[in-house]
């Protein structure tokens, strides 16, 4: 930006220049000038951070989200045994205990269809762990928490508002509605039961056995946990259900499984 | 401030124009890309998770570690 001054610039002076008469008054306007320019310029970078919420990082996350669905899906055609490390190293109770180990921060391991909330939770991708960066490619699974399937809680977050906003229609759902939760191995049918606004702190609502923080866990249910309101997240929204089925993997999909959408 | 700049901006008019709307498409590239992924957890937006360590106030609910302890 540092160039020679050029001959247009000296022709023309700045305005404050010719106002000899008051020059505090011109000091005050240059002020009350600069001071109206950073007012603009901080309501013109509110108002791009409207445009960043509302519309980029939905943009950013539908392509997050489909690449997160693709990555989960080529995993699961491969092979299901671990990559080898050695020739001598691959057991078959390894192999068998593949699916149990938790996956790895950030990692996709499960697809999630929700019918009622049909056009953002469809191969929906759950990802380890609920950090920002997780929850902006989808689901995310609160660690230590049960997989699908298991004994215990499977305790999802999703955005309801923003980054594709998979859990923006929590509201419609209603008790019996149906959960579909796809892995490598199976397919699990889970019904939601119960519905509840809690405090962003109640941890509780994600307990293997909800609100009995040392039972030990006898049913298998599903949690989903989002925000409430939904632009102002001061709460949260909570869905339980239960495991109703599984079935193995193959051909299937919820439609197939019910014979309805 | 802006009249500042453009004074300060090279070449006749098209040419100060061009800058100007570059400069502007530059510094919004750098607001979407940094400033606004970084100031997104500390909004009071996103906080979908329950969080032991989320506290009374709202805007530190938003689970940045994302852990439940």
């Amino acid at each position: 930006m540092v160039t020679a001054p050029l001959v247009e610039d000296a022709v023309l002076p700045g305005p404050t220049e010719p106002d000899p008469v008051t020059p505090r008054r011109a000091v005050t306007a240059t002020i009350a000038h600069v001071l109206g320019e950073l007012l603009i310029t901080v309501g013109v970078v509110l108002l791009l951070l409207c445009v960043y919420q509302l519309w980029w990082t939905n943009v950013e996350s539908a392509v997050a989200t489909n690449n997160e669905r693709t990555k989960i899906i080529a995993q699961w055609d491969r092979p299901v045994v671990p990559d080898p490390i050695g020739p001598a190293t691959p057991t078959p109770s390894k192999t068998k205990a593949v699916p149990v180990t938790p996956p790895s921060y950030g990692s996709g391991f499960a697809l999630l269809y929700i019918p009622r909330l049909r056009d953002k939770v469809w191969g929906l991708p759950v990802m380890e762990g609920v950090g920002l960066d997780v929850l902006a490619q989808g689901a995310g699974h609160y660690p230590g928490d049960a997989m699908p399937g298991g004994l215990g809680n499977f305790a999802l977050a999703a955005h309801r508002a923003t980054h594709n906003e998979p859990f923006r229609n929590i509201d419609q759902l209603q008790v019996g509605d149906k959960v579909y939760v796809q892995t490598r191995t199976a397919w699990y049918t889970y019904v939601l039961d119960k519905d509840q606004i809690v405090r962003p702190t109640d941890v509780w609502v994600i307990d293997p056995v909800p609100g009995d923080p040392g039972a030990k866990p006898t049913k298998r249910l599903i949690t989903l946990t989002t925000c409430n309101p939904r632009w102002a997240s001061y709460q949260r929204w909570i869905w339980w259900g239960h495991l109703v089925a599984a079935q193995p993997a193959g051909p299937t999909t919820p439609d197939s499984i019910t014979g309805t959408a | 401030m802006y009249a500042w700049i453009w004074r300060h901006l090279p070449g006749p008019w098209p040419a100060k124009l061009v800058l100007s709307l570059a400069g502007f498409v530059a510094v919004v590239a750098l607001l979407f890309a940094f400033v606004f992924p970084w100031l997104e957890p500390r909004l009071p937006f996103s906080g979908v998770t329950v969080d032991q360590s989320a506290g009374a106030l709202p805007w530190h609910s938003a689970g940045v570690a994302g852990s439940r302890s």
